[in-house]
């Protein structure tokens, strides 16, 4: 074996872990315990495997050997109480048909795992715990990794785990994908989860910049395997389709410096275009999702739909400027705000002229929204100087630069500001 | 990390045998297994030498050179791009491909160059140094 038995256990196991999660949370009811018997499922399988070989079927014989660490917890449970409970039911029919490595994969795995994402990311708990949580049960990340991921000291993140797993316990969630209605709603807050990870990842907010691939990478691969369980949804290929264009930039937003490099000045040769071919494909899934639920498109539809205006041009100058333009329109239809008004001015900019831009920003300026909305002032500084007016686009370039908290950004205007005089 | 896995040609598939309904099928399913966990960026088969080129450089000079090629197991006929945690894991997952060829088969798995890679300036020092910051909270 190229690796050593117990690094190819783990591989195995990392591969594993979310289904045997998802499968051992239906006969448990709680993640917790699902969690520990996958893992005991682990152990049992890095005494054994070096032993006897690795079986032929690894995935299914960890199944089985967890299921059974299940089926014996439960009897021990019962001799304790000496009674059938409601939580056992399941187990109970689980266990009367003997399972075998052949079933122990069952067919409806994807449901299970289906059902485990809906439960993580479910509103009894924090949005910072649904986040940790799906990386930990689905992401197949250490609690190190998601620590360091965050930027937060790892006991926070574990903290935040158990935290979170006993919240669900006690709320008595239960292990379903929710229906009709509640569907979308809940879908929306999954989606919210898996986008959070990938931006955490491609952007910080505050302080020196330091791109996170591994976070982004978790997200896009949550996001194909959404997509793959949830093919009606026409917002789960939005997403997907948004993230995977936004991942194809990844190597040409930032200069050899580290410094942010601006969409329409970025080297389109170093855009991936695999991720680019692969995030057009889940767009059009996405239209056809819309079309067959006679629905319109949605945010991430919207917003993929922006993404894919820059990657469908070979040159910034090929841009489909009003076509942009009229994207940031119908999203703003859906929910409107002044950042979305402030990125229609941008493109009507683009498209009509720097004058027409100024006017809509103009508009915009005594919204209270944006009073301390760094890109504000730096679009108006950039309008302004396109019409040549340099004072007063150094002063905007200079207010840009005062607002924002993120040290590139702010050399970035100063840079600008210097250049405008 | 993005590994791509090479399927090294064969007599068979340099004299353009079509794999069997049942290596079709087989190999669909653990494709789709691929796909729904994520790991599966594209796949694709090749088909014979004999129906590509190569270009030939010397200097400045370009010669073209059309197939078929001898030398057989040094040719690939077909590809997949994944993208896992390790080179263990890209190992694992290939080890559950039914065997690609009607006679013996072989694999290549080769990690991609990373962005990682070549960014070893300023990138990687705030990388490290945030490290120490959190094992110094701890």
């Amino acid at each position: 074996m190229a690796a050593g038995p117990h690094r190819a256990i783990a591989a195995v196991f990392n591969i594993e872990r979310p289904k045997l999660i998802a499968s051992l949370t239906r006969i448990a009811r709680d993640v917790g315990v699902a969690e520990e018997l996958a893992q005991d499922a682990l152990v049992t399988a890095l005494e054994d495997w070096p032993e006897n070989g690795v079986p032929e079927k690894p995935g299914a014989w960890l199944m089985l050997t967890a299921k059974r660490k299940a089926f014996d917890l439960h009897r021990r449970k019962q001799m304790a109480a000496q009674k059938y409970n409601e939580l056992g039911r399941d187990m109970r029919e689980e266990e009367s048909s003997t399972p075998d490595l052949d079933t122990a994969l069952d067919d409806d795995i994807g449901d299970d795992l289906l059902r485990l994402i809906f439960t993580a990311c479910h509103p009894v708990l924090s949005q910072e715990a649904r986040v940790a949580l799906t990386l930990r049960l689905l992401g197949g990340l250490t609690t190190d990794e998601i620590a360091r991921g965050f930027i937060v000291p790892e006991p926070t993140i574990a903290q935040r785990i158990v935290r979170a797993k006993k919240t669900l316990a006690e709320s008595k969630v239960p292990y379903e994908v929710p229906h009709g209605e509640e569907l979308s709603e809940r879908l929306a807050t999954v989606l919210e989860v898996i986008y959070l990870i990938f931006n955490e990842g491609y952007a910080a907010t505050s302080g020196e910049r330091w791109m996170r691939p591994e976070l982004c990478n978790e997200a896009l691969r949550l996001g194909r395997v959404l997509a793959e369980l949830a093919k009606d949804e026409p917002e789960v290929h939005g997403l997907v389709a948004l993230v995977e264009i936004q991942m194809s930039r990844f190597a040409a937003r930032v200069d050899a410096n580290g410094d942010p490099v601006l969409l329409l000045d970025q080297n389109r040769a170093r855009w991936d275009r695999l991720l680019i071919r692969r995030g057009l494909e889940a767009l059009t899934r996405g239209y056809q999702a819309c079309e067959r639920l006679n629905r319109l498109p949605g945010p991430y539809i919207l917003q993929a739909e922006l993404a894919a205006c820059h990657a469908r041009a070979n040159k910034a100058e090929d841009t489909d400027w009003a076509k942009i333009a009229g994207i940031y329109g119908a999203l703003g239809v859906i929910s409107p705000s002044p950042v979305l008004e402030l990125n229609r001015a941008v493109a009507l900019g683009m498209l009509m002229g720097p004058q027409a831009g100024l006017d809509i920003v103009d508009a915009l300026a005594k919204d209270p929204a944006l009073k301390n909305y760094y890109l504000l002032p730096a679009v108006r500084g950039d309008l302004l100087s396109k019409l040549d007016r340099k004072d007063e686009a150094r002063k905007e370039f200079e207010r840009a630069a005062a607002i924002t908290q993120n040290e590139k950004e702010r050399a970035v205007m100063l840079r600008r500001a210097r250049t405008s005089s | 990390m993005r590994f791509m896995v090479i399927v090294k040609a064969t007599q068979d598939s340099e004299a353009g045998v079509m794999p069997s309904e049942e290596l079709l099928v087989a190999m669909g399913k653990f494709n789709e297994e691929l796909v729904k966990a994520g790991v599966m960026l594209e796949g694709n088969g090749l088909q014979p030498s004999s129906k590509g080129a190569r270009i030939v450089f010397d200097g400045k000079k370009r010669s073209v050179v059309d197939g078929p090629f001898a030398e057989t197991k040094e040719l690939i006929a077909g590809y997949w791009l994944l993208q896992v945690k390790s080179l263990e894991e890209a190992i694992e997952w290939m080890k559950r491909c039914p065997n690609p060829h009607n006679d013996g088969g072989e694999l290549e798995i080769r990690p991609l160059y990373e962005l990682e890679d070549f960014a070893p300036g300023e990138g990687i020092r705030i990388h490290e140094k945030l490290q120490n910051e959190m094992k110094g909270k701890k």
